[in-house]
Order: structure tokens, then C-alpha cells, then sequence
């Protein structure tokens, strides 16, 4: 079945504030649409003995829903959000330490996934943690006639046949988490990569002028 | 650590000095500008200050901030941070939490305690133990601070006298601001040390995990100069300067 991809990649308005809350060490909230995160970063900090890694930092994250307790699509959001972080961040300068990253989902309106990675990454930076890359999170879904939209919104993804979340970093473009639902053929999937770095590119430009702005009192 | 940096890979850094950086850019050796007769082909060797890691013969940034320069060589990223990270020589606040053999544990902020031994105070021997309880706030630096080992503090410099630290009296504050802050306090003619001058005689401590002790006359003024480091962490110079005009004034 032919796909059609989108010659100018589309998404949402995006919003971002860093160093928002007082306790954490970096904090920053993401708004994508009507998707919106925090995230909260606390670290390098004292860790449990049956937890310590001998040569590496101990990343947790939590992610909470916006209703209810942490369920099983919780623990899935948080095993993707660490493999992503635990390959971004420099864990080898900080052994037998532990960071937290908590994640709080203020309002879900799609794109739930990329929305938490993107906070994560502004949290990670406004903590000042070494990293060796940026990541970003981007979203697509295949409608059921075929078209590649990007960013959708959770009416989108109810009406989507699949659904695709992609963690690029910003060094090389590649893809360095990917989590997928629905069905879709191996083209498909190579187009929807494609174009997700396409996306990547305006998504990593505007963390480099949210940056710009934070330090433009120092600079 | 020092990093030997091609002149080619030297200009490059020197244009983006002063401007925002983020985790990842990369300073890249370009091969084709060595090979060039009028430049000398010596490599120049650049120290890579905190934020900045050598991979190979490339320069890459970890941290976001401004990109800084201290000629001659000294390059480093100038970041806002809030949790402190153990380094050699610095000097820190620290609050005793347990002692136990030979030594003190010390939390300093960090990611565990520091130790203290007993010995490493101005005068102390095995019969004369400095006078220091648990709940005190120490005055120490960094004998022994990196990524593998666990941290060691010490009251006395190289040869063997206090120069300034060592257990604080009683009375003061203890308040917590951002590392940013606690740079711009102790930099050599600081524009927030001169304005606290002219506000009330007070004492102060600074240390780099982010702790600052203050004292001064009364209990009412101590309460405002901490106020007044606690709010002058996220504003501009002509905010501070105002705000410490209307406290002067007696407003506040």
C-alpha cells in the first residue's frame, strides 16, 4: 500500500520553561498542543548499596499519570525514557551515584511519549548533567488511508492504523529509541524514520533558542 | 586536562566564545587547513575547562552555557547548576553528621559523606582533639576529591595552618543559593560583595557547594542579607542594585 509522506513535516506549537520548581536540581516543562509534561531532575546523589553500580550512575525514572496510580503503560513509558537517557548521559563520570527523573503528565492530548522525552532532555540540560548528545522524541502516526501525520493528536492516534515514537539524537540523526504500535510494512517503517528526523531538525532548534534565552541574563 | 588543539580547530572555538552552547556540538579538526606553508604547523594545546571533554583530537561539549575564554589557552563552559560536585583545593560548608574512629563524616551536598579526620585541624594531636560536635558546620577543602574514590576534607593548608577554616562559632544563618551565585561572590572584584558592603557590617562565608553562612549585628539583619542572596540569585544587576536601594532606604 503506497504511503504518502509529507513534504513539509508539520507539528504542534511547542513550549518549554526550564528551572520552574525550587527542590529539584533541574526541572523543565514541555508543551506540545495540548500535551504538556514537567519533568524533575534530582542528581548525582547518594544511592542504596543493593542499587549502586561500581562503575556507572543509577538512572530511576517515574513517570505519573495524570489520573490514577503508575500502571503497566507507566513502567513501558519508563523503560523507554531510561534506555534513551542512560545512552545520552555521561554515566561513567559519576559511579556509585543515583540519578532520579520524574516526569509528571500534566495533560495528555496525544504524542504522549515524545512529549515526556523532549521534557526530559530540557530537565537533563537545565540540570546541568554531562551529556555526550541531545535527544528529542518525535511522534507519527499512519492514518488509515495511508498518510503519515506527524505529531497527532489523540483523535489522530485513535483513528491511526500505527503508531511510531521515535528518540533521535542530535549528533547524527539516528535513532536511538523506537516504539511502535499497530501494523505496517518495512517501507513504511523507513519512511516514517525519515521523516522524523526531518522533524527532529526544528525540534533540536528550538531547544538551542530556549537555551539561548536562559542564559541571555549572564550572557 | 590539556588537549593538544591544532591552530585550525583554535580559530574555530575563538569564534563561538561568548555564545550558548549545548551538549554535542563539536569542535572538529579540519585535516585540510594543516597543510598549509604559511602557517606554522606547531599545534597549539588548549585547556579544557569544566564542560568540555577531548574525544580523540575533537573538543565536545557536555554541558549547556556560555562558551568562556581566559587567554591565553583556557576554554570552559560557564553552566547554571545547582547540585555540587566534589573537586580537589575547592573549600566547602559542611555540616558534621556522625564521628566514629578517627574521623568525622561530613555532609557537604554531595553525592556521599566526606571524612575529616581528626588530626587535620590547626594545632590537633592524638591528645589535644579539636572541639567539634555533631551538627557543627565546618570550614574544610578538598584533599582528595574524584569520581572513584570517597571524598576527604581538611582544615589545614599545605603547611599545616588553618588560613581561615576550620569549625564556625555560634550564632549566623545557613542559607543555600545556585553555584552561579556562589562564582559571582567570589570573583575578585564582585559587583554583589561591594553592594552588600554598603548595606550593614556583616561576616560571611562562602563556600562552593552552594552554602553560604552569614552573620551579622542582629538577628533582623542577618534574616535580610539572606534574603537578599536567597533573591538576587535569579535577577539582573539593575533589579539587585534596586532592590538593594529600597532595603538601604529602610522599606523593606
Amino acid at each position: 500500500m503506497e504511503v504518502s509522506a509529507p513534504l513539509n513535516v508539520s507539528l504542534r506549537e511547542f513550549g518549554c520553561e526550564q528551572s520552574l520548581l525550587s527542590r529539584p536540581d533541574g526541572s523543565a516543562s514541555f508543551v506540545q498542543g495540548d500535551s504538556s509534561v514537567m519533568a524533575g531532575v534530582y542528581g548525582p546523589a547518594e544511592v542504596k548499596v543493593s542499587k549502586e553500580i561500581y562503575d556507572r550512575a543509577t538512572l530511576e525514572v517515574l513517570v505519573q499519570p495524570k489520573v490514577g496510580l503508575p500502571s503497566v503503560r507507566e513502567r513501558s513509558q519508563e523503560q523507554c525514557l531510561r534506555e534513551t537517557c542512560e545512552a545520552a548521559l555521561l554515566l561513567a563520570l559519576h559511579p556509585r551515584s543515583s540519578l532520579t527523573l520524574v516526569l509528571q503528565v500534566l495533560h495528555d492530548d496525544g504524542s504522549l511519549l515524545s512529549c515526556c522525552l523532549n521534557a526530559a532532555c530540557m530537565a537533563l540540560m537545565d540540570a546541568g548533567l554531562p551529556m555526550s548528545c541531545l535527544f528529542c522524541g518525535v511522534t507519527c502516526a499512519i492514518s488509515a488511508d495511508g498518510q503519515i501525520i506527524t505529531d497527532p493528536t489523540a483523535a489522530q492516534e485513535k483513528d491511526s492504523r500505527a503508531l511510531m515514537t521515535f528518540a533521535i539524537d542530535s549528533r547524527e540523526r539516528k535513532v536511538m529509541m523506537s516504539s511502535t504500535k499497530g501494523s505496517f510494512s518495512v517501507g513504511e517503517l523507513q519512511q516514517c524514520v525519515a521523516v522524523s528526523q526531518r522533524a527532529s531538525e526544528k525540534v533540536f532548534q528550538f531547544y538551542r533558542d530556549s537555551v539561548r534565552r536562559r542564559h541571555s541574563k549572564s550572557l | 586536562g590539556g588537549a593538544v588543539v591544532h591552530t585550525s580547530m583554535f580559530a574555530v572555538l575563538k569564534e563561538k566564545v561568548g555564545q550558548v552552547v549545548v551538549p554535542g556540538d563539536e569542535f572538529c579538526f579540519d585535516a585540510e587547513n594543516t597543510i598549509s606553508l604559511s602557517e606554522s604547523a606547531k599545534p597549539d594545546r588548549a585547556v579544557c575547562g569544566p564542560g568540555l571533554r577531548r574525544t580523540g583530537d575533537r573538543l565536545v561539549v557536555m554541558k549547556s552555557g556560555v562558551l568562556r575564554h581566559k587567554p591565553p589557552l583556557t576554554f570552559w563552559i560557564e553552566s547554571q547548576q545547582k547540585r555540587y560536585v566534589a573537586t580537589k583545593g575547592e573549600t566547602v560548608i559542611g555540616i558534621v553528621t556522625a564521628r566514629g574512629g578517627d574521623i568525622f563524616r561530613v555532609d557537604f551536598g554531595g553525592s556521599e559523606l566526606a571524612s575529616l579526620s581528626y588530626l587535620a585541624f590547626e594545632g590537633a594531636t592524638k591528645r589535644n582533639r579539636p572541639n567539634v560536635q555533631v551538627g557543627d558546620l565546618v570550614f574544610a577543602q578538598f584533599l582528595i576529591a574524584n569520581k572513584d574514590m570517597e571524598p576527604e576534607l581538611v582544615c589545614i593548608d599545605g603547611s599545616g595552618r588553618a588560613n581561615g577554616m576550620g569549625v564556625f562559632g555560634p550564632g549566623g544563618l545557613l542559607i543555600k543559593v545556585s553555584l552561579g551565585l556562589v562564582r559571582r561572590l567570589l570573583a575578585p572584584k564582585s559587583d554583589i560583595r561591594s553592594d552588600l558592603e554598603q548595606l550593614f557590617p556583616c561576616e560571611l562565608v562562602v563556600g562552593m557547594n552552594g552554602r553560604v553562612w552569614v552573620r551579622a549585628s542582629s538577628v533582623q539583619q542577618t534574616l535580610i542579607v539572606a534574603n537578599l542572596l536567597q533573591s538576587c540569585d535569579t535577577m539582573t544587576t539593575q533589579q539587585r542594585q534596586q532592590l538593594f536601594k529600597k532595603v538601604q532606604q529602610g522599606a523593606l
